[in-house]
């Protein structure tokens, strides 16, 4: 902003020198701020208004209805006792163990996979250009066509048990989609197969973003393949891990959808993120302050993660 | 700097924004019911109101189904943009009520006579300090089975009247090869399924007091730790591939005779009705063993909202045709539930519904005519769905005894009281 402030400032004078040029100069300066004007405007009311709402509810005692009377943090507390409640497992307990085990797996493993796959498609290989766009093709699907497509991929008695027992292996057993324990790990595999093409394309962008006389002087001194990618390519990539883990990380925290789609909840509410948590909360239960209070917790988390990282990164590093 | 962008951005967003007034002649109605026989019993009451003179406009919910449905109204009266009237389910109609938002009926209530035609126990949904805030549509009822007659011949079975009968039954079925308990693992079937076996163990006067009045002592006795070990033996009956399965999908399995019985409530009917399968030759319909003579139910109300005084007429119009003899019977042969009000003629019926009729009556009379919990008629959504955690996370094993079912059952409730 204050850039634009200082540009105004300067100009003023020419206005006042010539009197016939100034209102269309004016509204030159103004057209920029006019077409920034809406959404400038959504963000603040639609985001951070909306946050600063939110926050304002969590402390209220809102039932069905937005209640504005300040009755103190019951609803935190409530959630601060769930958070201990794990046998039996509370749902808020659930959820937040589930964000960890999925969180972790989701991002560790779409940019393992990412990365590997690029490296391979990288290798100069024919058929590159067919190659590409179908691992990148799951990214086009909504997570509703995913969830749904792997639901029945993975239930017992239409997908893979089924088809595999026709096909006479009748010892084959897979119901991870059915079983508490491991329903979350079904939502990990649905979401890696969606997310890791995507993670693929932009690792491949940055390989192909390397300097290939790096690489010759590297072979040339005598790096080994492995070296080469361990010592050079892998740092190289520093900013792209970044850019990675911060659309990996924000559709991790908001895979709402996905559970519903996949799981509709899993076998007693075990596949729940927070996100579903708060939606159930909210919408369902008629406890808008508990749901107002999950939400905010979800959002204190992703800050407590990212901006940290964002700082570390993004600051200027000592030449 | 920033004040003339406010200012710029308040201009840019005002156009946005144009008053809109509804029609005075037209019935603005949100709902749900969208699916091929649902939607075409509504066409009866659509054109009962074009015969006076009203047009109907159904409100858009995006994504379909009752929450998208609950999250649009809520939008909608908050920004002060009431429909006519909204397809509403118990505590929420209270729930609106109480936030002052719903308009008055009475005097269409008293002229029509609901008062006495309505059975008491939907009133306490209906009608709201002394006002008619609602227009019951129907009465289900969950205590049933549904059992497919070819797969009971075929075992020899017979009507089970006590729990113990119902065991061996399955019991049958199960020796014959065939899946003996069809149901669709989400909580709100389980806990539907779970109404039903506290009525039958305990009783309609524990149900009461335990389900719909939430006493304390009642909820951790004996006879709910007792409930919840009928449940579990019931639980040993269904396939291995249960988990997460819609209900439809249930019914599906006892209307192929891949399956014996359903535990469901009535509307399952509509489900045989789609597959051309009639009450007595295809299928069966009993109370859940041990709960005859008690009906447990929920009810689809049209809510009614304060409209604005231009719009009352079409309102009432609504609210008289949804009450109208004729369309209660017309509507409810279809949906596979009863009329709400129990002096309509049951000669258009199936045997389940006139039965469904009779008990109905018969169960306003006795006093046993109780809400389910499970489907938000025995207390508010927050306890409701507290419940429904609890027995889905008994029946999937996340709470894995009876003693401790009871205790996070009352922890759970007094949490979300």
């Amino acid at each position: 902003m204050s850039t634009v402030a200082e540009t105004q400032i300067k100009l003023t004078p020419e206005h006042d020198a010539r009197p016939g040029a100034s209102v269309r100069s004016r509204l030159q300066d103004l057209l920029p701020k006019i077409v920034l004007a809406p959404s400038f405007a959504a963000t603040i009311v639609f985001v951070y208004g909306f946050i600063l709402w939110t926050i304002y509810l969590s402390f209220t005692n809102s039932k069905t209805f937005p209640s504005y009377d300040i009755t103190g943090a019951r609803a935190y507390q409530r959630l601060w006792r769930w958070t201990f409640e794990s046998d039996p497992p509370s749902s808020w307990y659930t959820s937040i163990t589930n964000m960890g085990i999925f969180g972790f797996l989701y991002i560790l493993i779409c940019l393992a996979l990412g990365l590997f796959l690029a490296i391979l498609l990288d290798q100069k290989i024919r058929g590159e250009g067919v190659l590409r766009p179908i691992y990148l093709y799951p990214m086009a699907l909504s997570f509703i066509v995913t969830g749904v497509a792997w639901k029945w991929f993975l239930d017992p008695g239409l997908g893979l048990e089924q088809t595999l027992h026709q096909w006479g292996w009748t010892s084959f057993h897979f119901d991870w989609i059915k079983n508490k324990d491991f329903v979350i790990y079904t939502v990990v595999i649905a979401g890696v197969w969606q997310a890791s093409g995507f993670i693929m394309a932009m690792f491949l962008a940055g390989l192909r973003g390397i300097d290939g006389e790096i690489m010759k002087a590297a072979q040339i001194d005598g790096a080994s393949t492995f070296q080469l990618y361990r010592r050079i390519v892998i740092p190289l990539l520093r900013p792209v891990f970044l850019s990675a883990f911060i659309v990996l990380a924000h559709l991790a925290i908001k895979s709402y959808d996905l559970v519903v789609a996949l799981t509709s909840g899993g076998p007693g509410g075990s596949a729940w993120l927070p996100s579903n948590f708060m939606y159930e909360f909210t919408f369902k239960r008629n406890e808008m302050a508990v749901g107002s209070a999950s939400a905010v917790i979800m959002l204190m988390t992703l800050t407590a993660i990212i901006v940290p990282y964002l700082y570390s990164e993004l600051r200027e590093k000592p030449r | 700097m920033l004040r003339k962008l406010l200012i710029g951005t308040a201009l840019a967003t005002s156009f946005a924004f144009s008053a809109h007034a509804a029609d005075v002649k037209e019935v603005q109605m949100l709902h749900w019911w969208t699916s091929g026989g649902e939607a075409a019993a509504l066409n009866v009451l659509k054109q009962d109101l074009a015969k006076e003179g009203y047009a109907w406009k159904d409100v858009p919910v995006a994504g379909g189904g009752g929450d998208a449905a609950m999250t649009a109204l809520k939008a909608m009266v908050a920004a002060g943009n009431y429909p006519t009237a909204s397809q509403m389910l118990g505590y929420t109609v209270l729930d609106y009520a109480a936030a002052g938002v719903m308009g008055d009926l009475t005097e269409t209530a008293k002229k029509e006579g609901w008062d006495k035609s309505v059975p008491a126990a939907l009133q306490k949904f209906s009608v709201y300090n002394g006002k008619w805030v609602a227009a019951p549509v129907n009465v289900h009822s969950v205590n049933w089975l549904w059992i497919n007659k070819a797969v009971m011949d075929k075992i020899g079975g017979t009507e089970p009247k006590t729990f113990d009968d119902f065991i061996a039954l399955l019991d049958k079925a199960k020796a014959a090869g065939v899946i003996p308990l069809a149901l669709g693992g989400q909580n709100w079937q389980e806990a539907t399924m779970f109404d039903s076996v506290v009525l039958s163990t305990g009783g309609p006067e524990f149900y009461k007091k335990a389900m719909n009045d939430l006493d304390e002592d009642s909820l951790k006795s004996d006879t709910m730790k007792k409930s919840f070990d009928n449940l579990a033996k019931l639980v040993k009956y269904v396939d291995p591939n249960f988990s997460g399965r819609d209900w439809n999908l249930a019914t599906a399995m006892v209307i192929k005779g891949d399956a014996l019985v359903q535990v469901m409530g009535d509307w399952a009917k509509g489900e045989f009705h789609a597959a051309k399968k009639t009450p007595g030759t295809d299928f069966l319909c009993y109370r859940f063993p041990g709960t005859d003579g008690s009906v447990i139910y929920n009810s689809d109300m049209f809510g009614m909202f304060n409209v604005p005084e231009d719009r009352k007429a079409a309102q009432v119009a609504l609210a008289t045709a949804t009450l109208s003899k004729s369309f209660q019977s017309a509507f409810n042969v279809v949906k596979g539930s009863v009329p709400a009000r129990t002096d309509v003629p049951d000669t258009d019926f199936d045997a389940c519904g006139k039965k469904g009729i009779a008990d109905l009556k018969k169960a306003n009379e006795g006093g046993t005519l109780f809400g389910s919990l499970a489907q938000g008629y025995g207390a508010p959504p927050a306890v409701a769905n507290a419940y429904k955690d609890v027995v889905s996370k008994f029946v999937h094993g996340q709470i894995k005894s009876s003693d401790e079912a009871v205790t996070e059952l009352v922890k759970a409730i007094d949490d979300a009281k």
